[in-house]
């Protein structure tokens, strides 16, 4: 996909200033710190970054659902067709009550997340079916039996077998890996606009894992579906993205489609990153490469590069003495490193 | 040599599963592991890999006794050289060897107790099994929490504060403290982004060739795997079907399955042109597995053989043991070596 292409895209979801502060004993901690992104349908978006970064903050945010500590600000525009907003603006998801009736039709209807943690998902204490099964009915149709069907279904399409057996079994029945794929087939149940999956695959192996990575492309090229991915596994971003953005403490350092961040990245982190990734084929024994240095915490610090600490092309009295600004490399690949706001006229 | 640490012989496992209707309102009896023997040296890195639901954690909490195996001997060699027999221990018996064994489980989110901060349950092991004074325990976890990319600032609060990474780190870090002779990692390392990984790894590794630890590594990331590794064991359904040195069950595969599981790799490239084996049919419950290799449904070189006759696990190479009635005549393609031979075209 060429650069123009993914601009003309039209948005599903555009996310501005997205800010997430927690108070803690010694200050506030800005952990996510002014995130803009824009996911477009039909087509994925990838969000990666170091552990601890602000991306299930992020992604938990777009739904209202993280818990009350967090002060959420910016905004959250929902270009559904189906989900107008008031006056022909689009409608802002952050300024829903985050426990009225709108937000919860969008949720698991419109909006469909699965989650890094697949316990968070179940309740320990009705069976597996019942839960899919509740989903559908609350969402897709009312006759119980077609619900059923439907569940029964998307537990095959994720690879679990003898579904009729599975159906009535608990949570702590199933091993980790077919947790997370029922979980991934009660958010797909209901046909979303936007798939949000945090981690969706880290409890699978590869061979279930390529499954179901088909089994969302196929319904984003059936029903159009939306994806906003977060993921650790390179591999799995190389396979999935149009676009990816990599955040680190709190902002995205750096956006663009997919082969740009793999051919020409630009961010310091981001070439760590890359840098880090084991390979198979020929690693065997060998250290591997990470980044040196920790990941300071994001309270009462100065206007600054999060990344200063640990990079080799920090310049010192520049890089440590103000916030970085966004500079645009190109129309499509955006990142924040004062190595390139010079040279590309940002200020 | 090293000396052995563990020996596992003929385990099986059954879990008892109640169907709701009143049809089979008796529970019938799962078998989740079937007949896994295999042995470890101190200071070997065993990895176990395979599908998902095909018994890897099971297998990993029989071993450290936090299930009870059905049937076979978990031997375990202490440090003078005493074999234990785990599975014969009564209740308060195996406490003693709680501290040698630990295991970091699967799902962090509910094995961390939400009501204890970080501190404590760090701490917890190292508390119950040695006689420290306060600033010893701080210091120790102090020690761990910053090898474990863990802010010493933050172990105040509980876990729901922190982030999936950070809470796998807290279990990873409650593991290493006591500095056990044995650590089951169950998918410890899964939720990391590649460059706390490797950190991750390399602690592993560095603690290992200090302290001779050995590791049973279970994880579902093969270029980690590889890394990682001294031998590897592919289960699949319940069974070891492949059991091997890394190199050269990477390089040559004795079973299909293997192959699979190597070639479903996805590659971090966006160019490369996908060869991989997506696996047809469903996964085989083991409520109900198939007819003579449980592989076979699945299989590309099945035969009417492969549908009667279960394979039994032989050697089929130099210390390398497969389960597939073609392992000698197959040539399996081994992992794609990534400057390899641009067959990725
Ligand atoms: N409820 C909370 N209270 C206090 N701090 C929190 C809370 N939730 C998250 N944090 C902190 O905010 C930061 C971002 O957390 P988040 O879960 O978004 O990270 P993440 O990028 O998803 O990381 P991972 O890849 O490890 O899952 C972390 O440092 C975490 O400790
Ligand atoms: N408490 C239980 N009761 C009944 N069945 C169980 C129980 N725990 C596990 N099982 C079953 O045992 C089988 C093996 O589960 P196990 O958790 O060991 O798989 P695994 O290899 O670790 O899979 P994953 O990679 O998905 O974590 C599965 O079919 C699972 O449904
Ligand atoms: S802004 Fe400076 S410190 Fe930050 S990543 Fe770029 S060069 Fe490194
Ligand atoms: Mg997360
Ligand atoms: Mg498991």
């Amino acid at each position: 996909m060429t650069a123009e292409a993914v601009q003309t895209q039209q948005p599903l979801l555009r996310v501005r200033d997205l800010k997430i502060r927690i108070q803690m004993d010694n200050g506030v901690m800005n952990a996510v710190d002014g995130v803009d992104f824009e996911i477009r349908k039909g087509k994925t978006l990838g969000l990666v970054g170091e552990s601890g970064c602000g991306k299930s903050l992020t992604s938990r945010a777009l739904l209202s659902i993280n818990p009350k500590e967090c002060e959420t600000s910016g905004t959250v525009a929902y270009l559904s067709s189906s989900e107008p907003g008031a006056a022909g603006k689009p409608l802002n998801l952050l300024s829903l009550d985050p426990n009225g009736r709108q937000i919860r039709s969008i949720r698991g209807r419109k909006i469909a997340m699965i989650f890094q943690e697949p316990m968070t998902a179940f309740s320990p204490m009705y069976t597996i079916g019942n839960q899919i099964t509740e989903a559908i009915l609350i969402h897709r149709t009312r006759n119980k039996k077609e619900a059923k069907k439907i569940a029964l279904e998307m537990l095959s399409k994720v690879g679990i077998s003898d579904q009729e057996k599975r159906f009535d079994q608990y949570p702590h029945e199933f091993s980790g890996g077919m947790r997370q794929r029922a979980m991934i087939s009660m958010a797909l149940s209901c046909n979303p606009e936007l798939l949000i999956a945090d981690e969706p695959t880290t409890a699978l192996d590869v061979t279930i894992q390529a499954q179901v990575l088909e089994l969302m492309k196929t319904l984003q090229q059936e029903f159009g579906m939306a994806i906003l991915l977060v993921t650790h596994d390179l591999g799995i971003i190389a396979e999935m993205c149009d676009e990816v953005a990599v955040m680190y403490l709190g902002k995205i350092v750096e956006q663009a489609p997919v082969k740009e961040i793999f051919h020409n990245p630009k961010h310091p982190y981001t070439k760590g990153l890359l840098r880090s990734m084991p390979r198979l084929g020929g690693n065997k024994s060998k250290r591997l490469d990470s980044i040196e240095g920790a990941v300071p915490i994001p309270v009462n610090m100065p206007p600054m590069c999060g990344f200063y600490e640990r990079c080799k092309d920090r310049m010192e009295g520049i890089c440590n003495a103000q916030s970085v600004p966004a500079t645009q490399i190109s129309g499509s690949h955006t990142v924040r490193c004062f190595l390139y706001s010079d040279q590309h006229g940002g200020e | 040599m090293a000396k052995p640490i563990l020996e596992v012989k003929n385990l099986n496992k059954d879990f008892k599963v109640k169907s709701r209707k009143a049809l089979f309102a008796k529970p019938n009896a799962v078998r989740v592991l079937q007949d896994i023997s295999f042995q470890l040296r101190e200071g070997e890195t065993l990895s176990i890999v395979g599908e998902s639901g095909c018994g890897k954690t099971t297998l990993g909490r029989c071993i450290v006794r936090g299930m009870s195996a059905s049937s076979g001997e978990v031997l375990y060699r202490t440090e003078e050289g005493v074999a234990v027999d785990f599975l014969k221990l009564k209740g308060t018996e195996s406490k003693r060897f709680r501290k040698d064994i630990q295991m970091i489980f699967q799902d962090p989110y509910s094995s961390l107790s939400p009501r204890m901060s970080v501190f404590d349950i760090i701490s917890e092991p190292l508390i119950a099994n040695f006689k420290l004074s306060k600033s010893e325990v701080e210091e120790k976890v102090s020690a761990i929490a910053e090898k474990t990319g863990l802010n010493v600032s933050y172990l105040k609060r509980y876990p729901h504060a922190f982030s999936g990474g950070q809470r796998q780190r807290i279990a990873i870090a409650r593991a290493l403290i006591t500095q056990p002779r044995l650590i089951v990692c169950d998918e410890a390392v899964s939720a990391l982004d590649v460059s706390i990984q490797a950190q991750i790894i390399n602690l592993l590794k560095d603690l290992q060739e200090q302290f001779k630890i050995t590791y049973i590594f279970i994880s579902h990331d093969l270029s980690i795997v590889e890394n990682i590794s001294d031998r590897v064991a592919v289960m699949h359904l319940g069974r070891v079907v492949e059991l091997a040195a890394v190199d050269s069950m990477f390089k040559q595969p004795g079973h299909p399955y293997t192959e699979a599981l190597l070639s479903a790799v996805p590659q971090p490239d966006p160019d490369l042109k996908k060869t991989r084996i997506i696996l047809e049919g469903e996964v085989p419950n083991p409520a109900n597995p198939p007819s003579g290799c449980h592989f076979h449904p699945r299989c590309a070189y099945k035969t009417e053989r492969c549908i009667k006759e279960v394979p039994a696990l032989r050697e089929v190479g130099d210390h390398h043991f497969a389960a597939c009635h073609y392992a000698d005549e197959l040539t399996l393609r081994g992992a794609r070596n990534e400057q390899g031979t641009g067959d990725g075209q």
